[in-house]
């Protein structure tokens, strides 16, 4: 036996002074509280660069950035469970936010509307429009029309397509992806009636081997132009591309992925959005608990059109595009058809993009005439 | 001879510790430095990895220890975070000791909470205690048969069971979004598709005084049971003779069959039971929402702790505290979120690693043979 064996004694005791080393870690001041300015607080589902949904955001919290006097916090891949919680109340309690901004729809319920009761001082501002007067006052929804905007995708896309057949990726068949199908069909079927749009559910946000073969599969199809609704549109923008088709983007520019192919594109407009209400939240100005807008609002914009576009689809889409920015134009006006043959708006009935929320439009489940596809019952 | 004995006067008495405690009490030791060691080792590594991305390993250190245990918040959201990875990792470790590598957890979650929803959305008009105790007993049963059914396609049909608990996975993702989007919705979320809730009424509250919710006693407890059941009892002994050697397991008689069903039974139904305190505790209703990942994290789990549920604990800790200053990485020194799965691929690796250094080390050997 030498003195070097070890010891129980000597384990516990080194268990101890690790537990003691930590102890006194915890106890140590790290960082004061931060200073005087406003801290605004920016969380993503996803990759902050993702070329979609999220980079929209975070192009959106750049421009707040760059505001004096406020200092801006992001968080990407912050999954929706209590993880989102937990980056809420770190924001809040370790960072000192006042005004926070968790941008993926999933977030709102429960979430949100458990944590706004806990922390009545701090401003949430989700983007998804769900709030109602029952809910917490200081939350706040805002959304944008962008199926307006897919609108003058499909305008531009009648125009290019030579064979007449679109094609459309989307996640799931939610009211908000189908309002996009549907005002791109319609847009496409005003400069040819024969247009036909494939469309393809991947069944969920971010799917890109499912986005890639669905891509491929539509243009096996003889699709010469597709556009989509998921988070990331990157992969179905890079693969139409490499295959020799023409694409039309969504949430945010994906022109430099494919400057050729790329026609252009639905986009978000936070750039404008989020600085205005920083301001308000700065000033003590009231921000709007339930917030919509399209064009006219400034809420979402079109990407500038690329080489492929010709002289006459622009000067078509522009006109639109002015029609709807003045409010003077209304994409889901009756008789609509559906593509099973039922009337799904009866004539002489409008579903109007504005801020008094149209259940038939928020409701929306019905594919119109020219989509190839079907709806889970 | 003079000189003999009086070395084994001068010599010290081992005061009551014989020698297998001797060798027990280094072994031990080695239990916990070796994989210490490995810790400390792939802190350093990360160190390096952040410095080569231009940022001070000392702030990184800082923030992690400010975002993990430097609050009452951050230990709270610490603790909150490792509380489903007690269940989910024993999904792998308990099979893991019949000799099975099943990596089914996160199908045997997203079931657990699926069934349990629909139990809690069944009993909407019952008194709590009764839905409650309807919602634990639908997600225990369900996330067990779904574990067991590849332990079944192992034993009886030969089938990989690592594969089939893997694919297990996919197949438990889409009945859920079938059914959340389909026949088990509310009408009401439109964009969101979910069942309907359970009732607010009938949620689990936290401990009180915290914002920790119950799934934290409950994993402990569990990973404790867990623990004597493996270590302590006689169809623990059998299995881990089963996980070591089938022959020598079939030669004796062992039910191998009952075994492998029962440790994947019991792995499914921590797992369930993980889902469902998720649904009780957090979400509310089923959705996507409930493919969380803790599935996955809790192979991790089993693996850092190889396999032993009373070290799970504190590597649950070790990863939920990881979590939660990732959060602190990204905002203030503009980390992406990928380091955090940096670090812990960095820990992953090494834990493994480290395998090869057990009995090997002479520090620890000479305690053994000393004497």
């Amino acid at each position: 036996m030498t003195g070097k064996t070890i010891s129980r004694r000597r384990v516990l005791g080194s268990a101890a002074a690790i537990g003691a080393g930590a102890a006194l870690g915890a106890t140590l001041p790290f960082r004061s509280a931060s200073a005087a300015a406003t801290t605004v607080g920016f969380i993503y589902v996803g990759p902050h660069d993702d070329f979609g949904y999220n980079q929209a955001h975070a192009q959106g919290a750049a421009a707040v950035k760059k505001m004096a006097g406020v200092k801006v916090l992001e968080e990407e891949n912050v999954p929706e469970d209590v993880a989102v919680t937990k980056t809420m109340e770190s924001m809040i309690e370790q960072d000192g936010a006042s005004l926070l901004f968790p941008t993926s729809f999933g977030y709102f319920d429960p979430y949100i509307l458990r944590e706004a009761p806990k922390f009545p001082k701090v401003r949430f501002e989700h983007c998804g429009g769900l709030w109602t007067p029952k809910d917490p006052k200081n939350i706040g929804s805002y959304f944008g029309y962008i199926f307006e905007a897919q609108h003058v995708n499909g305008i531009v896309a009648g125009f290019a397509s030579k064979s007449g057949r679109l094609g459309f990726v989307a996640a799931k068949p939610i009211p908000q992806v189908l309002q996009n199908i549907n005002a791109f069909t319609l847009g496409a079927r005003l400069i040819n009636p024969q247009a036909t749009t494939r469309v393809i559910f991947t069944g969920d946000w971010s799917m890109p081997v499912k986005e890639a073969e669905a891509t491929n599969s539509l243009i096996d199809g003889g699709v010469d132009v597709v556009t989509m609704h998921v988070d990331s549109p990157k992969v179905v923008v890079q693969t139409a591309a490499k295959r020799g088709a023409m694409v039309c983007g969504y949430h945010c520019s994906q022109a430099a992925l494919a400057p050729q192919a790329y026609l252009t594109g639905a986009e978000w407009n936070w750039t404008e959005l989020y600085p205005k209400f920083v301001t308000m939240w700065m000033k003590g100005e009231p921000i709007p608990n339930f917030y919509r807008g399209g064009f006219r609002e400034g809420l979402i914009k079109q990407s500038p059109y690329g080489p492929k576009v010709s002289a006459a689809a622009r000067q078509r889409a522009d006109e639109v595009k002015a029609a709807l920015t003045e409010g003077k134009y209304v994409i889901f006006k009756g008789p609509l058809t559906d593509n099973t043959g039922t009337v799904a708006v009866a004539a002489g009935q409008e579903l109007i993009q504005s801020n008094a929320t149209d259940a038939k439009l928020e409701e929306m489940h019905f594919l119109v005439e020219g989509v190839l596809g079907a709806l889970p019952s | 001879m003079l000189e003999d004995s009086a070395a084994a006067l001068a010599a010290p008495r081992p005061r009551g510790l014989g020698r297998r405690q001797w060798a027990g009490g280094a072994a031990a030791a080695e239990a916990v430095l070796v994989p210490a060691g490995a810790l400390v080792l792939s802190l350093l590594l990360f160190g390096l990895f952040v410095a080569c991305a231009g940022v001070d390993p000392l702030a990184v250190c800082r923030y992690m220890i400010e975002g993990s245990v430097g609050s009452w918040f951050a230990v709270q959201n610490t603790l909150t975070r490792a509380a489903p990875l007690l269940l989910t990792g024993l999904c792998t470790a308990l099979p893991a000791q019949a000799g099975l590598m099943i990596i089914g957890g996160e199908g045997a979650f997203v079931i657990g909470g699926l069934s349990a929803a629909m139990a809690g959305v069944a009993l909407h008009g019952a008194a709590a205690p009764v839905a409650l105790a309807g919602m634990t007993a639908a997600g225990i049963v369900a996330g067990g048969l779904w574990v067991a059914l590849a332990g079944a396609l192992r034993h009886w049909r030969g089938v990989n069971e690592t594969i089939s608990s893997l694919l297990l996975n996919y197949i438990a993702i889409a009945i859920l979004n079938q059914l959340v989007e389909g026949p088990f919705r509310d009408p009401d979320s439109l964009n969101k598709p979910s069942s309907p809730s359970i009732g607010y009424g009938h949620m689990i509250g936290t401990i009180p005084g915290t914002e920790i919710h119950w799934g934290l006693p409950v994993g402990i407890v569990v990973c404790l049971a867990a623990y004597v059941l493996i270590r302590h009892t006689t169809v623990g002994f059998a299995t881990r003779i089963a996980g070591g050697n089938l022959r020598a397991a079939r030669m004796v008689g062992l039910p191998i069959g009952r075994l492998v069903m029962l440790t994947c039974f019991l792995g499914g139904a921590a797992a369930g039971l993980a889902g469902m305190i998720e649904l009780a505790a957090v979400q509310e209703r089923a959705s996507a929402d409930l493919v969380t990942g803790y599935g996955y994290a809790g192979i991790l789990v089993a693996f850092l702790a190889r396999q032993n549920p009373l070290a799970m604990i504190p590597v649950a800790f070790l990863l939920g505290g990881i979590g939660a200053s990732g959060g602190l990485l990204q905002r203030h020194l503009g980390l992406p979120d990928a380091a955090t799965v940096v670090l812990q691929g960095i820990i992953f690796v090494m834990i493994l690693a480290s395998d090869a250094v057990y009995g090997r080390l002479p520090w620890f050997r000479r305690a053994e043979t000393a004497g």
